[in-house]
């Protein structure tokens, strides 16, 4: 489980950061950019704290 | 009922190690303090502090070599001042004040102290409400405004701070860790949005970006009304922005924890991933922005509604450690009151304090001041504690001799203060030369003060009963 949840935090922040780079490359409209980082955003939060400790 | 008063007996059992020092038990390793620095110092305020600067008119280089220079020596600072301190008594910084100033001149410090945390939360709250309004086409804020701009931003300044508030009453544990699991994201943000928004400014090539970054964002111009920044000024600013956590030691609070005194340089994380790279990329959508300094419409420019939920979630998690900082500080000066009512307390003066736009679009004058404010009394722990064992003379001489006041240590604050507000130079020196007046006000003071007192007495006080740390705040 924890497993997966890391594996899907990593193509979380993955969806944030990359699309980004392609706009600037002029690959992928703002648009794209901005609707892959919400998804990123979404699986980030649903992901993230099922591996991330507690301290 | 029953309820409510098991929230309230956990509220105050999270506290319990505030009064004395850390136990070995609870020490804790340096991912703890990675964690927390980079999640603190990547908040709402650099989508502020950013574009600040550009509306400073600081020239590319000044802004990019003054950061470098700037960050590093406050990651000296606080691995050389406020880690060794806090690695040796493992107590928060108001506890071992009171040893050394005193109940009374503690209390004082700590009500300044909140105060100005609850200003720095409200700053965040402030930056929070630009992206709550960004769906009600609420009017932002403008750089010159001092005063509540509109009806909607009264509203959704006063709903974001009652939700903060609340939330901070109801479960600080679980925010604390929710701000720990948004920061690595929250970051990306910043760089993404950033990354993104670059051609818009012509920047069409990585080889295009210093030409554009001189003639279109920190051109070297300040914006009307605004004060020209140099290299200088960013420089001893990004120094001192965190005046009152390193040199003035706030951070014992947080650094009591660690296992070495090493850890203080840890805070690199946060000065070169919060401080530097935010900083830049902040500065970057401002000037995509055609100079817009409200954080949530440039925040949405470069990453949509992520940028607007990461100007939510930056302003509110920072705000929430804060408003814990200001209980903290509040705690020892009302000592009777619960946990929650203290949060409350602070989270109202917060709110207030909030709807006023100047707090965040003066933000730079504002943390200048804070840190010049609290300074001094990190100098006075200071010296007690290095200084005046070597030269013959006790520390925690209040605690010793079981004094309301330390005088010394008050003239000291007082009087360095007035100094550095008589210096005729700009905020963003003072703190450097106050900080050395400091020091000699305060040896010279305990020396008069000491030298009447005959060694056998002081000897023979030193060895009396003295009440506990937690004890002698009653």
């Amino acid at each position: 489980m924890k497993t997966t949840a890391k594996l899907l935090s990593y193509i979380a922040l993955g969806l944030t950061v990359v699309p980004s780079f392609y706009v600037f490359a002029g690959s992928i409209t703002w648009q794209t950019h901005a609707g892959l980082m919400l998804g990123g955003t979404l699986l980030w939060f649903v992901s993230a704290p099922i591996w991330m400790k507690k301290d | 009922m029953q309820s409510t008063s098991r929230i309230t007996e956990r509220l105050d059992a999270l506290y319990e190690f505030d009064r004395e020092p850390v136990p070995e038990n609870k020490l804790l390793g340096p991912s703890n303090f990675i964690g927390v620095y980079a999640g603190e110092h990547v908040a709402g305020t650099e989508y502020v502090i950013g574009p600040l600067f550009v509306a400073h008119g600081v020239a590319a280089a000044d802004l990019i070599v003054g950061l470098l220079l700037g960050n590093l020596l406050a990651v000296l600072s606080w691995a050389f001042i406020a880690a060794p301190i806090a690695v040796k008594t493992r107590l928060n910084l108001y506890w071992q004040l009171r040893k050394i100033a005193g109940p009374k001149l503690t209390f004082v410090y700590n009500i300044v102290n909140a105060l100005m945390f609850c200003f720095l939360a409200g700053s965040m709250i402030s930056v929070s409400a630009t992206a709550v309004g960004l769906p009600f086409n609420m009017a932002m804020p403008g750089l010159n405004d001092m005063y509540p701009n509109s009806i909607g931003w009264v509203v959704v300044v006063l709903l974001v701070g009652a939700v903060v508030t609340a939330l901070a009453i109801l479960g600080f544990e679980r925010l604390s860790h929710f701000g720990k699991v948004a920061a690595p994201w929250m970051f990306l943000v910043f760089v993404a949005s950033a990354i993104a928004v670059l051609p818009t400014l012509g920047v069409n090539s990585f080889g295009d970006f210093w030409r554009v970054a001189n003639e279109r964002i920190w051109t070297g111009v300040p914006e009307a009304g605004q004060s020209k920044f140099t290299f200088w000024h960013v420089v001893f600013f990004s120094w001192f922005c965190n005046m009152a956590m390193h040199i003035g030691l706030s951070d014992m609070t947080l650094l009591r924890y660690a296992r070495k005194w090493q850890y203080g340089f840890l805070s690199a994380f946060g000065m070169y991933v919060g401080h530097f790279t935010a900083w830049i990329a902040s500065g970057i959508l401002c000037a995509a922005a055609l100079r817009n300094f409200a954080p949530g419409p440039i925040a949405y420019l470069g990453a949509g509604i992520s940028g607007a939920i990461c100007v939510l979630v930056a302003g509110w998690t920072t705000a929430n450690p804060t408003l814990y900082r200001a209980g903290l500080a509040l705690q020892t000066a009302t000592p009777d009151w619960k946990r929650w009512k203290v949060t409350l307390a602070a989270g109202i003066v917060t709110t207030l304090a909030a709807l006023f736009p100047a707090l965040m679009m003066k933000l730079l004058d504002f943390v200048a001041l804070y840190g010049l404010i609290l300074m001094p009394m990190g100098a006075v722990v200071f010296t007690d504690f290095w200084i005046l064992p070597r030269l013959g003379m006790n520390s925690n001489i209040a605690e010793i001799r079981r004094l309301a006041i330390n005088w010394p240590a008050a003239v000291a604050w007082a009087l360095s203060l007035l100094i550095c507000f008589l210096l005729p130079v700009e905020i963003f020196f003072k703190g450097l030369p106050g900080w050395f007046v400091c020091v000699v006000l305060y040896v010279g003071g305990s020396w008069l003060v000491q030298r009447r007192l005959s060694p056998a007495r002081v000897a023979r006080e030193d060895t009396l009963e003295v009440p506990g740390i937690g004890r002698s705040a009653q």
